[in-house]
C-alpha cells in the first residue's frame, strides 16, 4: 500500500483549521492551517530526504541513547525520593491556587488508578465510573450530615459502598462483553445521577448536600489546603503501592491474562467471571475513596459533579497515559487536571487544544504516553 | 488404568454435527494421537474435553470424575491442560509471566498477603518462579524469560504454549497441532519434547497432521472423519486401515 505520506499532515491541518473556524475568522483559520501543515510537512520531508548516512548517524545516536539507558536506570532509584521530597516541600513553594489544582489531580489520580484496574488491566470498558465516584461522595456526605459520622470511619465505609455497588452492577453486566458492557455501565452512571438528582428527600436533589465536615486528626482539622494536600498525597502514595503490589501478584496476573486472552486464561485455571468481578470491585473501591476525598474537600456535593463527562474524563486520563499502565494513569490524570488550568490564559481555546492534543496522541502514539513498555514499567 | 474416558460424546453446532458419538479411553501415561482430515472435529473434541464447549450429549470421565459439565477453569484445576491450534498466548506479558499465570490454581494466596508482601507471599512467589522456570527450561526458553511473548519467533511461541500448559501441573496434556507451521528440524525437537513430557509421568493427547511425528511417537491413534471415529489402534493398524486411507487420500482411481 503506497499512501502518500503527505495525506496525514494535510488531514490533520485541515481538521484543526476547521475546528478553529467557528472561533475566529477565516484568515486566522487559514493561518492555523498553513502553520500546522508546514510544520508537519517539514518533519515528513526531513525524514524522507534524510541522507542514508545521516540516518545511520541517527541510528547510532539512538544506540548511544540505549547505552545511556542503563545509566539512567541506575539513577532511577533517585527518582522516587526526589519526587517525594518535591511533593513534600511543594506547599511551601507554590501558591494556594496550584496546591488546590494538585489536590484535585490527586483525587483524579485515584479515580484513574481505579478505572485502570477495570479497563487497563482486565480489559472491561466502563463508561459509568463517575457513578462509583458519586456513591463514595454521597455515602460520606450522608453519613456525615445525617448520622454525624466523621471522615475516618466513613472513608472505609464509603469505599466499601462503592465497591459493593461495583460488584452488584458487575454480576449481571459481566454476562455482556465489550461494547455492550460499556453501554450498561454508561446507563448505570446516568441512572444513578438521575436518582441523586430526583430523590429530594434523601439526597436533597439538585441542591446537593452542604456542610460536610473536613477530616479531623487529633482535634486538628485538615480542612485547610496544606494539610489536606498532605492527606491526599499520603492516600495517593498508599494506593499506588497497594495497586502495584496487587498488579504484581497472582491476582494482577489473572486480570491481565483475562484481558490478553480470556479462553487461554480460563484454560489455565483462572475463573474468569470471578476475577472480572474482583477487578470491578477492587477498581470501584478506589472511586469510593476518591469520592470521599472530594466531598470532604468541597464540603458540598451535588449531582452536577458526577456527570457522564466525568466518566469520559477519567477514561481519557487512563488512555492518555497508557491503558494498563499504573504510572500512565497517574500521569494522564495529572496532565488532564493541570493542563486545562495552565491553559486558562487562552480561555476559549483550552478545551480545543486539549481535544486536539488527545486526537494527535491517538494518531501518533495510540498506546498512550507511557504505554505498556515504558522505561519506568520494567 | 484409564485416566480419561469419553462416552458417546456428541457436539452439534446448529444442524452441523461436529463430533458424533465418539467414545475412547486413554491409558494413564500414554501418548495418544487424534488424527483426521481438516474439519473432522478434532479441535471441537479438545474443546469438549477442556470445558470450553459443553458436549450436546455424552459424558467425559477424568480419573473417575464426570467433567463434561465443568467450566474450563475447574477442568484445568483437576489436571487437564491444553495448548491451542491458533496460538493463544498472553502477548503483552513476558515469557515468565505467561507461565506464572498457569500456576494460578497451584500456588495460592489472598489479596492481603499480596498487599503487605508477607513472608508466605514472598515464598510462594519464589516457588512459582522456580517451578515455572523448570518448564521453561524443558522447552528451551530459559534465556527468554523477560522477553515479551508477542515478540517471540513463531516456533518459540508454540513451545511457550506447551511450557504454559505444563506449568498448570496437569496429569493430562492436550496438544493441538504443536508443530503446525514448523520445519522438519523443529518438528523433531517437538517430538523429543513430547517424549520428555511423557517421562514426567504425564499423559499426552495430541492432535497432529505430521504423520512421521504421529507414527513415530503415538502408542494409540484415534482417527476422526466428519466427527465420527472411524478407526482406533496402534500406529501399524491405523496406517493400514482402508477406511483411514480413504478418508485421507480418497478412493483409488486408475489414471
Amino acid at each position: 500500500m503506497s499512501r502518500s505520506p503527505f495525506l496525514k499532515p494535510l488531514l490533520i491541518a485541515a481538521w484543526a483549521a476547521l475546528l478553529f473556524l467557528p472561533l475566529k475568522n477565516i484568515p486566522s483559520a487559514a493561518v492555523v492551517f498553513a502553520s500546522i501543515l508546514s510544520g508537519l510537512l517539514l518533519v515528513v520531508v526531513v525524514r524522507k530526504t534524510l541522507h542514508p548516512e545521516a540516518r545511520k548517524i541517527g541510528r547510532a545516536a539512538a544506540g548511544l541513547g540505549e547505552k545511556f539507558d542503563p545509566l539512567l536506570r541506575r539513577f532511577r532509584f533517585l527518582l522516587l525520593p526526589l519526587s517525594l521530597v518535591l511533593f513534600l516541600v511543594l506547599p511551601a513553594i507554590v501558591k494556594d491556587y496550584y496546591l488546590d489544582v494538585l489536590v484535585m489531580s490527586g483525587i483524579y489520580i485515584l479515580l484513574a488508578l481505579g478505572l485502570n484496574v477495570i479497563v487497563g488491566f482486565t480489559g472491561l470498558l466502563n463508561l459509568g465510573f463517575a457513578a462509583f465516584y458519586a456513591i463514595g461522595a454521597y455515602t460520606y456526605a450522608l453519613l456525615n450530615t445525617k448520622a454525624g459520622l466523621g471522615f475516618w470511619p466513613s472513608l472505609p465505609l464509603s469505599a466499601i459502598a462503592a465497591a459493593f455497588a461495583g460488584l452488584l452492577l458487575a454480576i449481571p453486566a459481566l454476562r455482556l462483553r465489550g461494547d455492550y458492557l460499556a453501554i450498561v455501565t454508561l446507563g448505570f452512571g446516568e441512572i444513578l445521577r438521575l436518582i441523586l438528582n430526583n430523590w429530594d428527600s434523601f439526597t436533597n436533589g439538585p441542591n446537593g448536600i452542604s456542610g460536610i465536615d473536613p477530616p479531623i486528626v487529633g482535634g486538628f482539622s485538615l480542612g485547610t489546603l496544606t494539610p489536606y494536600y498532605y492527606l491526599v498525597l499520603v492516600i495517593v502514595i498508599l494506593s499506588i503501592i497497594i495497586i502495584r503490589r496487587v498488579e504484581h501478584s497472582r491476582i494482577g496476573r489473572a486480570w491481565i491474562a483475562i484481558r490478553e486472552n480470556e479462553i487461554a486464561a480460563s484454560s489455565m485455571g483462572i475463573n474468569a467471571t470471578a476475577y472480572k468481578l474482583y477487578a470491578f470491585t477492587f477498581g470501584t473501591f478506589w472511586a469510593g475513596i476518591a469520592g470521599t476525598l472530594f466531598a470532604a474537600k468541597m464540603r458540598f456535593i451535588s449531582p452536577e459533579s458526577f456527570t457522564f463527562m466525568e466518566s469520559v474524563m477519567v477514561l481519557s486520563m487512563v488512555i492518555l497515559g497508557g491503558l494498563g499502565n499504573l504510572y500512565g494513569a497517574v500521569l494522564g490524570a495529572f496532565l488532564l487536571v493541570v493542563l486545562p488550568e495552565v491553559l486558562r490564559e487562552v480561555q476559549l481555546y483550552r478545551m480545543l487544544i486539549l481535544g486536539l492534543g488527545l486526537v494527535l496522541l491517538m494518531i501518533f502514539r495510540p498506546q498512550g504516553l507511557i504505554g505498556k513498555t515504558g522505561v519506568i514499567n520494567r | 488404568m484409564f485416566i480419561l474416558e469419553t462416552r458417546d460424546i456428541t457436539k452439534n453446532f446448529g444442524g452441523i454435527r461436529a463430533v458424533e458419538e465418539v467414545s475412547f479411553k486413554v491409558d494413564d501415561g500414554a501418548i495418544v494421537s487424534i488424527i483426521g482430515p481438516n474439519g473432522a472435529g478434532k479441535t471441537t473434541l479438545f474443546n469438549c474435553l477442556t470445558g470450553i464447549t459443553r458436549p450436546t450429549k455424552g459424558t467425559i470421565h477424568f480419573m473417575d470424575k464426570e467433567i463434561s459439565k465443568l467450566p474450563p477453569h475447574s477442568v484445568a484445576e483437576l489436571g487437564i491442560a491444553r495448548t491451542f491450534q491458533n496460538i493463544r498466548l498472553f502477548t503483552d506479558m513476558t515469557v515468565m509471566e505467561n507461565a506464572m499465570v498457569a500456576q494460578h490454581t497451584r500456588t495460592r494466596y489472598g489479596l492481603m498477603s499480596a498487599v503487605i508482601r508477607s513472608r508466605p507471599f514472598k515464598q510462594k512467589e519464589k516457588v512459582i518462579r522456580e517451578k515455572v522456570f523448570e518448564y521453561l527450561e524443558l522447552v528451551g526458553l530459559e534465556e527468554f524469560t523477560d522477553t515479551v511473548a508477542g515478540n517471540l519467533p513463531y516456533g518459540s511461541q508454540r513451545r511457550l504454549e506447551i511450557a504454559r500448559a505444563l506449568a498448570t501441573e496437569p496429569k493430562v496434556v492436550l496438544l493441538d497441532e504443536p508443530t503446525a507451521g514448523m520445519n522438519p528440524f523443529e518438528t523433531m525437537e517437538i517430538m523429543e519434547l513430547i517424549r520428555k513430557i511423557k517421562e514426567l509421568g504425564k499423559t499426552v493427547l495430541l492432535i497432529e497432521h505430521d504423520m512421521r511425528l504421529v507414527m513415530g511417537i503415538s502408542e494409540r491413534i484415534i482417527v476422526l472423519d466428519h466427527g465420527i471415529k472411524i478407526a482406533e489402534g496402534a500406529p501399524e493398524e491405523v496406517r493400514n486401515d482402508p477406511l483411514v486411507i480413504e478418508a485421507y487420500l480418497g478412493r483409488e482411481t486408475p489414471h
